[in-house]
């Protein structure tokens, strides 16, 4: 993917974001320090297993995280304007109608009770201001964008009249109606058929093309992401390993995990003479983080230090950086020698 | 490493259950008075309470530092009928818990073992007798027997382990799936074996939660028939039947009236609460945000 | 849908059926029957056998069961072997009043709960929620028939307000205010028995649907509290609400046994228990085939007013 010039505008920019949640009589720390940003008109892939935190981070932009959730952040900016010091209801204002996400199960997405018209007409109206006519005639246009058929007699349809791909059209088309500046989809094809994953992300992407808006896509399948994404941020136990360009994360990985990622998926032009390799060991603990490199336990080349303290992370471009104690060099050497001992 | 999570399991329910309980003082109040009322009834035998000493000249005293709950219509001391019409009804109650408990984990597992014929049939007469309503059936059956305790403990209990054999049987059908049941058929291993050391563990959570809620219904039963003449009979009395001689004498001596009353809500909220728990340690919430 | 209706109602009947062969071999073979109760030690068999022959009890089992059940369908219920007096003319007095005081108790009781159930769930930990839930938990395990005496006492004796007995004072037979003044406690008995289960059942589900997952995706695209409670909860948790309406149907029947023996209101409750009593079999009968065919008519009812108003059901039909 070729870079433009132009220095492009971001449309969100955190720093510094931390969730904790209470429950059970324990304290979870989520997300304890990302800071991330999203230039507007680009894909951003956030990749990392489960419990790495991802979810809880843009939920937690949103401030859709329950009410025994703390989120802090030393900035949460979207389209210049300052999310933390809004209150609830300008925060409300903006869910759906500038930035709008969809989740993982769109199963169970959908109020059983009532139509797919009601649930897209719910969203025109409450954010563009539509009567019932217009609302009706956007809504058969923003299902034909998603590629439903029928759209007409679709939309009194109920939910449960629709495949698990559909019922994700229909939401995508919800998060569509109010041209939002960006779009969160939170592994929107995990839960589906490998097939219909392909015809998903694909509708994603050529939206994307289309309406120029941006787009965050969560997922623990770095596979999936490749030729979608723009960029490409990596977390692990609630905090950002590295994070770069596409190119730079396949072609250049920094940080160990990232590698070991790399190597736990197949890639279709190595011929099939590679090895998988499934990363040892368990996620960490989110109520006793470690106090070091959260991936330590799991890592071919930790070392002491690496357990002693959070890493600093290191810059490699514009573009790129990775939280290690290690540079990119220093990993290749290690990783040459373990490769002519192993 | 299992162990570690077995213990890490154990310690979260443990938490679960402090931290409900932390929030619920109604709970751990009525708990320890749950606890007070069994030992006393426990204990009753053992306690210088003259429950059937009549004493005409003091009937129908108020409470008093003599006589705690007061004195009934013929100078008896309440607080000894109280105690010992107690321990009648939580007898009473936790015999018919126990017949309902072992009906129902039997014709669940059986149902849910057999399959095909019989658990047809069991579900059937569950439909039927879930079509009497439940206070018309017991009432009938219990003309039938002889009044007395022995038959309301088996009212009770025929009629009430329906729900518990519901429950059994679903756990049973699910656990029937997995493989080590299919195992140990395969090996020859008889059926009752398979009931008793495989099954049964699994479903035990279920079957201590459900005992809890058979209790308090037992309670409650026991009362009402009590209340109506078709429970406990004379001498003998329960909670349920104090409450019944109470109403003649109501108008100016309600506390035969009110302590009684008082102490059947304590002991059935307790018995609610302790199911409460019990479900919290069995099935503490998943975390929000776990999954990612 | 039709078909389904259909199908449900077929198999209502075999259940109705069984439940009056149940019934009556229930009672055939009771320790001691009609026969019985006509009859001394003192009379000869003959004297026996002919009463038997008169009353029918010398066919065989089946026949009498054959009679029985037609007799019911044509509106005989049989006679009491205690007063002698047609069932079916003694229910015709005691079910309306029954029902007089069920109906408006069980209807309040119902919306209340909703209501509070709503309010509840909606509320969930704060100060509404823990008030309606600790007084639903306690009032689970309040006999309706000590709440009574509570009232009795208080309303009755010591405040003297209304009376405590019966369903009219003599003489008053048309006023209506005599005949609020005695309803309003057994009224209240029985609506404060119907709600605390009600309540929890609603709060229940109020809780579950506002933790589903589609409410997460409402609040993403912007929903208010309001429009998400209204617009969708709401819907959701009534829609069980309204089919269990059904299961209520046998409570206009035997719903206020209790309550009715206590305050003597004049309705089946008292009737019944005194059949139970006195071993007045054919009584007894009757109200349990009444009240079983009310259950089974009731569970079709839910069933298919769940048919009618849940949308995925509609089509499976």
């Amino acid at each position: 993917m070729e870079e433009t010039l132009e220095k492009k505008e971001k449309i969100l920019s955190a720093a510094d974001i931390r969730t904790t949640f209470h429950t059970h009589g324990r304290t979870v720390q989520a997300v304890r320090g990302v800071s991330l940003y999203v230039e507007s008109g680009e894909i951003l892939a956030v990749v990392g297993e489960s419990g790495s935190g991802k979810s809880v981070l843009m939920k937690s932009v949103m401030g859709l995280m329950p009410d025994n959730a703390e989120v802090k952040a030393d900035e949460i900016t979207f389209d210049g304007q300052d999310m933390l010091a809004m209150d609830p209801e300008q925060l409300r204002k903006m869910r759906g109608k500038e930035i709008a996400m969809i989740f993982q199960d769109p199963m169970t997405a959908l109020n059983p009770l009532k139509t797919i018209g009601s649930h897209l007409m719910e969203v025109l109206k409450r954010h563009r201001g539509m009567d019932k006519e217009a609302a009706r005639k956007e809504a058969v246009s923003v299902l034909n964008q998603v590629g439903i058929p029928s759209p007409e007699k679709r939309l009194g349809q109920y939910p449960h009249e629709f495949s698990g791909g559909m019922r994700q059209r229909v939401l995508i088309a919800m998060a569509l109606c109010c041209r939002p500046k960006l779009l969160i989809a939170d592994e929107p094809t995990t839960a589906l058929d490998v097939t219909i994953q392909a015809q998903i992300l694909d509708l994603l992407k050529s939206l994307q093309e289309e309406t120029g808006m941006s787009i965050i896509l969560i997922t623990h399948d770095l596979g999936v992401v490749a030729s979608l994404s723009h960029r490409i941020a990596v977390m692990y136990g609630g905090l950002l390993m590295e994070e770069g360009t596409t190119e730079e994360i396949f072609y250049s990985p920094k940080h160990p995990y990232t590698r070991a990622l790399l190597h736990a998926v197949p890639k279709p032009h190595s011929g099939g003479k590679e090895r998988l390799e499934p990363i040892p060991g368990m996620a960490p603990s989110l109520i006793n983080p470690p106090s070091g490199c959260p991936f330590a336990e799991r890592c071919k080349f930790a070392c002491e230090d690496c357990r002693k303290e959070i890493p600093q992370y290191r810059t490699y471009s514009e573009t790129q950086r990775a939280m290690c104690i290690y540079s990119g060099e220093e990993l290749d050497h290690k990783e040459g020698e373990v490769e002519s001992h192993g | 490493m299992m162990k570690e999570k077995r213990n890490k399991d154990k310690s979260i329910r443990i938490d679960s259950v402090k931290l409900a309980l932390k929030h619920d003082k109604a709970a751990v109040i009525s708990l320890i008075l749950l606890g007070i009322i069994i030992l006393f009834a426990l204990l009753a035998p053992f306690l210088p309470m003259e429950p059937n000493a009549t004493d005409i000249a003091n009937r129908l005293k108020e409470p008093s530092l003599t006589h705690w709950f007061g004195t009934d219509e013929v100078g008896r001391d309440y607080f000894a009928r109280v105690i010992y019409g107690g321990r009648v009804s939580l007898i009473v109650a936790f015999l018919a818990m126990l017949t309902s408990l072992t009906i129902g984990v039997a014709a669940g597992t059986i149902a849910g073992l057999t399959g095909g014929i019989v658990d047809m049939i069991l579900m059937r007469i569950v439909d039927i007798l879930h079509s009497i309503p439940w206070m018309v059936l017991v009432t009938v059956v219990s003309i039938f027997l002889k009044p007395g305790i022995q038959s309301i403990i088996l009212v009770i209990g025929l009629f009430t382990w329906m729900e518990i054999a519901r429950l059994v049987r679903a756990e049973t059908l699910s656990l029937k799936e997995r493989e080590f049941i299919l195992y140990a058929g395969f090996s020859g291993v008889s059926k009752w074996k398979i009931i008793i050391s495989h099954i049964i563990p699994s479903v035990f959570p279920t079957i201590i939660v459900a005992a809890t809620t058979s209790m308090a219904n037992a309670i409650m039963t026991e009362s009402s028939l009590s209340f109506l003449g078709v429970g406990i009979q004379q001498p003998m009395s329960s909670w349920g039947s104090l409450l019944q001689n109470a109403q003649g004498t109501m108008q100016n001596s309600f506390h035969m009236a009110l302590i009684p009353g008082l102490l059947i809500i304590i002991t059935i909220f307790a018995f609610n609460k302790l199911g409460n728990l019990l479900r919290v340690y069995v099935e503490p919430k998943v975390m929000s945000g776990e999954k990612e | 849908m039709a078909r389904y209706i259909l199908k449900r109602i077929l198999t209502a009947i075999p259940m109705v059926l069984l439940i009056t062969v149940l019934c009556f071999a229930l009672m055939h073979f009771a320790p001691y029957d009609a026969i019985d109760a006509m009859t001394t030690p003192k009379m000869s068999q003959e004297t026996i056998n002919l009463i038997k022959a008169k009353y029918g009890y010398d066919q065989p089992v089946y026949v009498q069961y054959v009679r029985w059940l037609d007799g019911i369908m044509n509106g005989n219920f049989g006679y009491s072997i205690v007063t002698k007096q047609s069932i079916a003319a003694d229910l015709a007095v005691r079910l309306p009043n029954t029902v007089k005081l069920v109906l408006p108790a069980f209807i309040t009781a119902y919306i209340l709960a909703v209501v509070l159930g709503l309010i509840a769930g909606a509320n969930k930990n704060k100060k509404a929620d823990k008030i309606i839930d600790a007084v639903s938990s306690v009032g689970i395990a309040v006999p309706s028939f000590w709440f009574a005496m509570l009232l009795i006492f208080a309303l009755g004796y010591k405040l003297k307000l209304l009376p405590i007995v019966g369903m009219h004072a003599v003489g008053k037979e048309s006023s209506i205010t005599d005949f609020l003044k005695h309803f309003i406690m057994p009224f209240l008995t029985l609506t404060v028995s119907f709600m605390p289960a009600n309540i929890k059942f609603v709060r229940s589900s109020t809780l579950t649907q506002f933790s589903e997952d589609y409410v997460l995706v409402q609040r993403a695209f912007g929903a208010t509290k309001s429009e998400i409670m209204f617009k969708h909860v709401c819907k959701n948790v009534l829609l069980p609400v309204i089919t269990r309406l059904g299961m209520a149907l046998p409570l206009l029947v035997t719903g206020a046994i209790i309550t009715e023996s206590v305050f003597s209101w004049p309705g089946v409750g008292p009737y019944f228990i005194k059949a139970i009593q006195g071993m007045d079999y054919p009584i007894v009968m009757i109200i349990l085939v009444l009240s079983s065919t009310m259950v089974i008519l009731g569970n079709l009812l839910s069933d298919i007013l769940y048919c009618l108003i849940d949308p995925r059901i509609k089509e499976m039909g």
